[in-house]
C-alpha cells in the first residue's frame, strides 16, 4: 500500500519535473490570477515573492529533454548547457507564463544570461539579483535590503500585491515549515539511505521549484508517511558517498538513478539548494526584512558561489561528512561550471588532508551515456566497501 | 602588404613603459632587504593610488599571467597547474599564475616576485577572480580583503552602490591596508594622487580618440595594451604615469602631423585599408602574429573594449580628488566587465559610429566568460542596430593550445573580403 502511495507521489514529482511548459503553473495562474516569477539557481527571496501573492518558480534548464538549436546560436562550445536550455525553452515560448525572471548572482555565465534576457524579451521583468559578498550586516546588509526592496517595488509595478511585513512574516513561516520537512527527509535518507533513494528526493525537490510552498510541504508529508509504512524498502550493501558540485546546472536523471545503480548510497549532496539554503529557520519576530537579510548573511549554506571570508575552503565538506557518515566524496560538477570546478582544488586538498576517499567527474545535463561513470562510481564503491570499514 | 618592410620599432614611449616596468619588478625582487610590502590584487577595479597611499607595492596576477605566455612559459604552467588538479575548463589566467607560483614564482622581468603580504580581492566584472584569490590565500596563506562591486545590471550606478563600495573601503580595506603597512590612511595624498591619475586619464583619452582621424595613427587594441599599461596596472597616480601619457600623447600628435599610420609588427603601417571596433581581450601566446594578421590586411583596429577592463576614460571618467573614495568607488563600478550586455551593445555601436569604422570583430576567448558568455548574442545585436558587417574569431588568452593560426587567419581574410565587397557593392 504505502509502496504504491510512494511510488504515486513520485510519478506526479516525475511529470513536474518533465513539464518544461510549466503547464502547472499555467493553472495556478488560471486559479489564482497571481503573477509567476522565475528564478535561477541558486537562491532567490521566494518568501519575498510569496509574501507578494506571487509564485517563485525555479528555473533549471531543460535536462535531456530539451533538443538544442537557438541555445547553441547563443552560446560558444566552452559554455555550459544550463543557459542554452534555458534561452532555448524561452525562445520557444515554454517561459512565456513567467512574468519575470531572477538571475542570482552566481557566476558571469548566468550574469550575462540576464543581459541576454533583456535583450531578447524587453518587455519582461528580467532581473540580475546582486546579493552580497559582504556579511556584514551593516555594509552587505544594508545592500541587500536596498536590493530586496528595489525587487519588491519592481514586483508590485508589474502588478504583485504591495510589500506588507506580516504577509511576509508568514511567508518566512511557511518557508521555515518547509525546510524542516526537507531538513527531515535528508535526515531520514542520511540515517537509512534504503528508504529515501536520492532520485526520489530530488523529484521531490524539484517538485518544490514549481508547487506553491504549502503543497510542497504536504507533499513532503505524504512522501515521509509513506516510506516510513514501506516495509518492502530494505537495506543494501551499498557504499555511503557525499556528491557535491552540482549546484547549479543538474545532473539528467538517470544519471542520479546510475550512480545509485553501481552501489552508491548518496547520503549528501547539493542539489536544488534553495530549499535548504538557510541553515536554520529565519526568525519571526521584528522586521521580516531585516530577518529575511540576516538568514541570508549569516545563516546561509557554504557554497563555491560565496566568499569564503573565514578561509576555511574545505572545512565545510569535510564537516558535512562526518556528519552523513559518508566514506567517500564523489565531486560531480558540470563541465564549465567556474564555481564548481574552480573550488574543487582547495576542496579536494581538505579532503585529502582527512584521508576520505574521492573521485571525481563532469557531465552535462544533457549527458545521455551513463557507462563509464557507472562504472568509474562502481569501481569507487566497491574500493570503499574493501578499504574501508563496513557500509550501511 | 600593407605595412612598410622595415623591422618593427619600439615607440619611445614604449621604451619608457618598459623601464618603469622593469624598475617596480626589480624593487619587488628586493622587498626582502627594503622591507618594502606587496599587495596583489586585480586590473579591473584596482585601487591602485590607494595602496601606493600606504607606500604598498601593487602586484597583478593577470598581468603576470599575460607576460609569462608572452614569454613562452605559460604552457608549461598551465599543464603543471592541470597536473595538480585544476580543471582544463576553468580560466588559463589562474593556472597560468599558480603554475608560476608552483615554478618559483619567477616574474616578467626573470627576477623571483615576493608573496603578498596582503590579497586585495577587487572583486569587479568577473566571478573568477574570487576563485582565484581564494586559491592564492590557500597557497600563500596571506591575509585577504574583499571588495566586492556590484554588477551594473541595468547600466547605471545607484547610489546604493556607490554607498555599499564606499563603506567596504572605509571599514574593510583601508583599515586592512592600514594594518598591512603599519600607516595611517592619508586622504591629503589620495587627492593628490586621483589628481594626477585625472591628468593622466585626459592624455590617455586623448590618445584613443586620436584614432578618429583618417588615417589612424595607433591601433586601439594591439598597440592599446600598451597604451593602457601603466594605467591600469601600478603607476597610476603617479609622476610617472602622468610624464608617460605626455609623452605618449606628443608622440601620437607628431604621426597624427605626419599622416603616419600605427606602428605594426610588420612596421609602420602605410595604408590604411580596413578601420575595425573589437570586442574582447587579446591572445597573449601568439599576440604578435595576431597583430600581424590585420596588419597584412591593412586592418586598423580604431576601438576596442578590452582597453576599457582597467577604466572607462574616454567616454568621461575620471578620478576626482574632490570626491575621493565615491571616486574610486565609481571607478570601480564603471570597468568595461562590468557592464550589462545591453551597454555593451551600445557602446560598441556607438564605437562604430564614432570611430568611422568598417565593421565589429569579436575575440572570444575560452578563459572568460565575463567577456565571452552572451558575445553571440551581442554580435547579432550589434548588426541589426548598425547594418556594419561583423565577424567572429576564437582562442583563448593565454593557453597556446587554443590558438590556431590557420584557422584565425581564414576568417580574417573572409571577414575582410566580406567588407571589401560590401563596400564595392555601395559604390556600385
Amino acid at each position: 500500500m504505502s509502496t504504491l502511495a510512494a511510488r504515486a507521489l513520485i510519478e506526479r514529482c516525475e511529470e513536474l519535473y518533465h513539464d518544461l511548459r510549466l503547464d502547472s503553473v499555467r493553472h495556478w495562474k488560471e486559479r489564482t490570477g497571481g503573477l509567476a516569477i522565475g528564478y535561477l539557481p541558486i537562491w532567490a527571496p521566494r518568501e519575498l515573492v510569496h509574501a507578494q501573492g506571487a509564485l517563485a518558480v525555479g528555473v533549471m534548464g531543460g535536462g535531456d529533454d530539451v533538443e538544442i538549436i537557438k541555445g547553441d546560436a547563443c552560446y560558444q562550445s566552452y559554455i555550459c548547457h544550463l543557459p542554452r536550455s534555458t534561452i532555448e525553452l524561452a525562445l520557444d515560448g515554454s517561459y512565456d507564463v513567467l512574468d519575470g525572471m531572477l538571475f542570482p548572482a552566481i557566476c558571469d555565465v548566468i550574469r550575462n544570461l540576464s543581459g541576454i534576457w533583456k535583450l531578447e524579451f524587453p518587455g519582461k521583468l528580467a532581473r540580475y539579483l546582486d546579493v552580497p559578498q559582504d556579511f556584514d550586516p551593516a555594509v552587505g546588509g544594508e545592500f541587500l535590503r536596498l536590493e530586496l526592496e528595489d525587487l519588491s517595488r519592481e514586483l508590485e509595478q508589474r502588478g504583485a500585491q504591495p510589500y506588507e511585513p506580516a504577509a511576509l512574516r508568514s511567508s518566512l513561516a511557511l518557508y521555515n515549515e518547509n525546510r524542516t520537512r526537507i531538513s527531515a527527509l535528508y535526515e531520514l535518507r542520511r540515517d537509512e539511505p534504503w528508504k529515501v533513494p536520492t532520485w526520489e528526493l530530488y523529484l521531490l525537490l524539484r517538485a518544490g521549484l514549481v508547487l506553491p510552498v504549502d503543497e510542497h510541504s504536504a507533499l513532503l508529508d505524504q512522501y515521509r508517511q509513506a516510506v516510513e509504512r514501506d516495509t518492502e524498502r530494505r537495506p543494501l550493501d551499498q557504499a555511503r558517498v557525499l556528491l557535491t558540485g552540482s549546484f547549479c546546472e543538474q545532473p539528467p536523471l538517470g544519471l542520479i538513478k546510475t550512480l545509485e545503480r553501481a552501489g552508491c548510497y548518496i547520503v549528501d549532496d547539493d542539489f536544488v539548494q534553495v530549499g535548504r539554503w538557510f541553515t536554520r529557520d529565519v526568525e519571526l519576530d521584528g522586521d521580516p526584512l531585516a530577518n529575511l537579510v540576516d538568514a541570508f548573511l549569516l545563516h546561509s549554506m557554504g557554497s563555491p558561489t560565496r566568499y569564503d571570508e573565514r578561509g576555511s575552503k574545505g572545512t565545510e565538506l569535510v564537516r558535512r561528512v562526518a556528519e552523513s557518515r559518508a566514506e567517500g566524496v564523489l565531486f560531480c560538477a558540470p563541465s564549465f561550471c567556474d564555481p564548481a570546478l574552480l573550488d574543487q582544488p582547495m576542496t579536494v586538498r581538505s579532503i585529502e588532508a582527512a584521508g576520505i576517499p574521492y573521485s571525481s567527474f563532469k557531465y552535462a545535463e544533457n549527458t545521455g551515456q551513463f557507462q563509464v561513470i557507472r562504472e568509474q562510481a562502481g569501481t569507487f564503491a566497491d574500493s570503499i566497501k574493501l578499504f574501508s570499514g563496513a557500509s550501511a | 602588404m600593407s605595412t612598410t618592410t622595415m623591422a618593427p620599432l619600439k615607440d619611445r614611449s614604449q621604451l619608457r613603459q618598459k623601464q618603469m616596468i622593469a624598475a617596480h619588478f626589480a624593487r619587488l625582487a628586493r622587498t626582502a632587504e627594503s622591507g618594502e610590502k606587496s599587495v596583489y590584487t586585480f586590473v579591473p577595479g584596482n585601487l591602485t593610488e590607494l595602496v601606493r597611499n600606504f607606500d604598498l607595492l601593487p602586484v597583478l596576477p593577470e598581468i603576470n599571467a599575460l607576460q609569462s605566455s608572452m614569454r613562452g612559459k605559460s604552457k608549461e604552467y598551465i599543464a603543471l597547474a592541470e597536473k595538480l588538479g585544476h580543471s582544463e575548463d576553468v580560466c588559463s589566467y589562474v593556472k597560468c599564475d599558480i603554475g608560476m607560483l608552483k615554478s618559483g614564482n619567477v616574474g616578467p622581468t626573470g627576477e623571483r616576485l615576493p608573496a603578498p603580504d596582503l590579497l586585495l580581492l577587487s572583486y569587479t566584472g568577473c566571478f573568477t577572480f574570487m576563485k582565484w584569490f581564494e586559491l592564492l590565500r590557500q597557497e600563500y596563506g596571506a591575509p585577504t580583503v574583499m571588495l566586492h562591486v556590484p554588477y551594473q545590471a541595468d547600466g547605471v550606478i545607484t547610489d546604493a552602490m556607490r554607498r555599499y563600495v564606499v563603506a567596504q573601503l572605509e571599514k574593510k580595506v583601508i583599515p586592512a591596508l592600514e594594518k598591512v603597512s603599519g600607516k595611517k590612511f592619508d586622504l591629503d595624498k589620495l587627492r593628490e594622487q586621483l589628481r594626477l591619475s585625472a591628468q593622466a586619464e585626459d592624455d590617455l583619452a586623448w590618445v584613443l580618440h586620436s584614432a578618429k582621424h583618417r588615417p589612424s595613427p595607433i591601433d586601439a587594441y594591439f598597440g592599446g595594451v600598451y597604451y593602457i599599461g601603466p594605467m591600469f596596472s601600478a603607476f597610476r597616480g603617479t609622476q610617472d604615469a602622468v610624464d608617460y601619457y605626455r609623452e605618449l600623447r606628443a608622440e601620437v600628435q607628431e604621426r597624427l602631423d605626419a599622416g603616419l599610420g600605427p606602428v605594426t609588427p610588420a612596421g609602420t603601417m602605410e595604408h590604411e585599408k580596413f578601420r575595425v571596433v573589437v570586442e574582447g581581450p587579446p591572445n597573449w601566446t601568439s599576440f604578435n602574429e595576431f597583430w600581424r594578421m590585420f596588419a597584412d590586411e591593412g586592418a586598423v583596429v580604431v576601438a576596442s573594449t578590452y582597453t576599457k577592463v582597467g577604466g572607462f576614460y574616454d567616454f568621461g571618467y575620471r578620478h576626482d580628488p574632490e570626491h575621493p573614495l565615491e571616486s574610486l568607488a565609481d571607478y570601480c563600478l564603471g570597468c568595461y566587465t562590468n557592464l550589462d550586455l545591453g551597454t555593451r551593445v551600445a557602446v560598441l555601436c556607438r564605437y562604430l559610429e564614432e570611430y568611422d569604422a568598417d565593421g565589429l570583430l569579436v575575440h572570444s576567448v575560452k578563459s572568460c566568460n565575463s567577456f565571452s558568455a552572451g558575445q553571440l548574442v551581442m554580435l547579432a545585436e550589434v548588426e541589426k542596430r548598425t547594418g556594419r558587417p561583423v565577424g567572429f574569431l576564437e582562442s583563448d588568452l593565454v593557453d597556446p593550445r587554443y590558438f590556431s593560426a590557420a584557422n584565425l587567419k581564414n576568417r580574417l581574410e573572409s571577414y575582410f573580403q566580406m567588407v571589401a565587397q560590401k563596400r564595392a557593392g555601395a559604390r556600385r
